[in-house]
């Protein structure tokens, strides 16, 4: 029985892979003669990979793009949860300031990027800005949506149970709502990583992007397929590392679903 | 401890009553043009220790009488009184059993921390609390389940679970809205012999909402009997079978017939 499921478990995760293997795969044999200046043999942007962004110089453009991430981010998700509680728990301010908050949330960032270079300047603050600007929205709408959507049976327990508004919120409503702000959360995952990559198109010295930029501009088209991996790369660990997380803290919610569809 | 003795009247039997409704009323969206009266006029006394089931028919009010009875609604004219008081929000000495056990246990919180909840809202330490947890979770005969989550659980010992919470915080009276009716009858069964058991064992007072005869004349020492909505009290009926009950012995006896030959014509007739 064990054996089986393992056996299952490893076939699942082959069967997984084994797209992805053959790209590579691939891309390795079908670039290894090129002469293509655009498409340089797969070998040479790994051994350039490693020499750059392993041991070389570019570890610090890695460093600075995740600093980015990093802090707007988690400050996008502060406010985004924040905002968002706050917006359900005076529902009528946030009946009066939602329509200007989905008027903002429909501008693309991107379109906001000058004014927002012609404000803050280049440098940290602006790149967090743009990161924090974009990515709060998914989480904050997310937030609301999930706690206006709590089953008003928990509430009625909560009142029962005599639990005082503060302890509602934390008992009841934060983790009754918690699958939609996970989701939210990884919805400002996804725009957070672009948006830290576009902060770093314009107007910058440092990050990821702009050694994509750059190489680019230098026509060293093989350190930039460097940047293009490692940015996939990037995204793709913190993907990963956010699933894991979500499997802990909805743990209850994962295994609730699955004992609801075996009926 | 003393049971009520049958021959005395109800009214008569303990001195000022646990719950007092008088008169009263509740409309849905007063005032508007959608306004629907759920409850017209229902009157009655709880005494102390009592067993007293409300039936009626589905959408006869029972609902919104519970949530009116328990603080959670304001009626719209009339007064519940509960230890004397008039209600302004749940009191402190009540509990509420909901029907819906999926709905009311939160999924994200351990048998034990459902249980622990009440607990903690009181300030209890955790020492106390967890022999509390123990005690309660003895009480609904539940065993080795406080490490699981609600989900992992069959519905019957999921409603072990609510009782057990609502249990926990020591309740004078306990207020429950249709509990059983998401149970499978053998459940049913157990569960209807365990609230006699706590009951019991705990001299609490317990008002049980159902639209199901046989289970008012199983469970009550009186049975309020509401017409459809909107909602007054048809009849007040003292059930006079002796305790214990046995599911077998009890719904088998000649006075059991009875009663619920009557409730049936009670039901039938209304409407
Ligand atoms: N929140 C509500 N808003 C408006 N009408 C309601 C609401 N809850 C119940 N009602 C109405 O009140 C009546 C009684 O409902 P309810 O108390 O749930 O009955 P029961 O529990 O006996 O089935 C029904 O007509 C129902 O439609
Ligand atoms: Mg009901």
């Amino acid at each position: 029985m064990t054996g089986a499921v393992a056996l299952r478990w490893v076939w699942s995760n082959v069967w997984r892979l084994w797209f992805s293997a053959a790209i590579l795969v691939l891309w390795w044999v079908l670039s290894a003669d090129s002469t293509s200046t655009f498409f340089p043999p797969l070998q040479r942007i790994l051994e350039r990979l490693h020499a750059l962004w392993i041991v070389g110089d570019a570890r610090r453009e890695l460093w600075s793009s995740l600093g980015h991430f990093a802090v707007g981010y988690t400050v996008a998700g502060l406010v985004g949860v924040g905002v968002g509680a706050l917006l359900w728990k005076f529902r009528r301010i946030g009946d009066a300031v939602s329509p200007v908050l989905y008027f903002v949330y429909v501008i693309p960032t991107a379109a906001l990027l000058p004014a927002i270079v012609a404000i803050m300047g280049i440098g940290s603050a602006m790149k967090i800005t743009i990161i924090v600007l974009a990515a709060v929205w998914p989480t904050m709408l997310n937030t609301l949506d999930g706690m206006r959507g709590v089953d008003p049976l928990k509430l009625d327990t909560a009142k029962v149970l005599h639990m005082s508004a503060l302890r509602t919120v934390r008992t009841v409503v934060v983790p009754a709502a918690m699958p939609q702000i996970m989701a939210g959360l990884r919805h400002s995952l996804q725009v957070a990583v672009i948006m830290m990559v576009v902060s770093e198109l314009i107007a910058s010295q440092s990050g990821i992007g702009f050694f994509i930029l750059e190489a680019q501009q230098r026509f060293a088209i093989t350190e930039m397929w460097t940047g293009i991996i490692v940015l996939a790369l990037v995204g793709s660990v913190l993907t990963v590392v956010f699933i894991a997380v979500e499997r802990v803290v909805l743990a209850w919610y994962i295994g609730a679903r699955a004992v609801e569809r075996k009926g | 401890m003393a049971r009520p003795d049958p021959s005395v009247a109800a009214s008569e039997r303990a001195g000022d009553p646990v719950l007092s409704v008088r008169t009263l009323a509740k409309a849905y969206d007063a005032g508007t043009s959608r306004e629907n009266l759920a409850i017209a006029e229902v009157s009655f006394d709880v005494a102390k220790g009592e067993f007293v089931c409300v039936v009626g028919p589905s959408g006869a009010g029972k609902t919104t009488l519970l949530r009116c009875l328990s603080g959670l609604l304001v009626p719209t004219s009339g007064e519940v009184r509960f230890e004397g008081t008039p209600l302004r929000a749940v009191p402190d000495r009540l509990s509420v059993v909901f029907q819906d056990y999926s709905r009311s246990l939160f999924p994200w919180l351990t048998v034990n921390r459902n249980v622990a909840v009440p607990l903690r809202v009181a300030g209890v330490g955790k020492q106390q609390r967890e022999a509390r947890i123990q005690e309660v979770l003895h009480a609904v005969r539940l065993g080795d389940v406080g490490r699981s989550y609600p989900w992992q659980l069959s519905g019957g010992m999921q409603q072990r679970v609510a009782i057990a919470r609502a249990l926990a915080q020591q309740p004078d009276m306990l207020l429950m809205d249709e509990p059983f009716a998401s149970v499978d009858a053998q459940t049913r069964f157990d569960l209807e012999d365990l609230i006699l058991e706590v009951r019991r064992e705990l001299d609490i007072t317990v008002v049980l909402v159902t639209h199901d005869i046989d289970e008012a004349v199983y469970l009550a020492d009186r049975i309020v009997v509401l017409t459809g909505a909107p909602s007054r009290v048809q009849e007040i009926v003292d059930v006079p079978l002796e305790r214990p009950r046995t599911q077998l012995g009890t719904r088998s006896s000649e006075a059991f017939g009875r009663l619920r030959r009557h409730l049936m014509e009670l039901v039938t007739t209304s409407s």
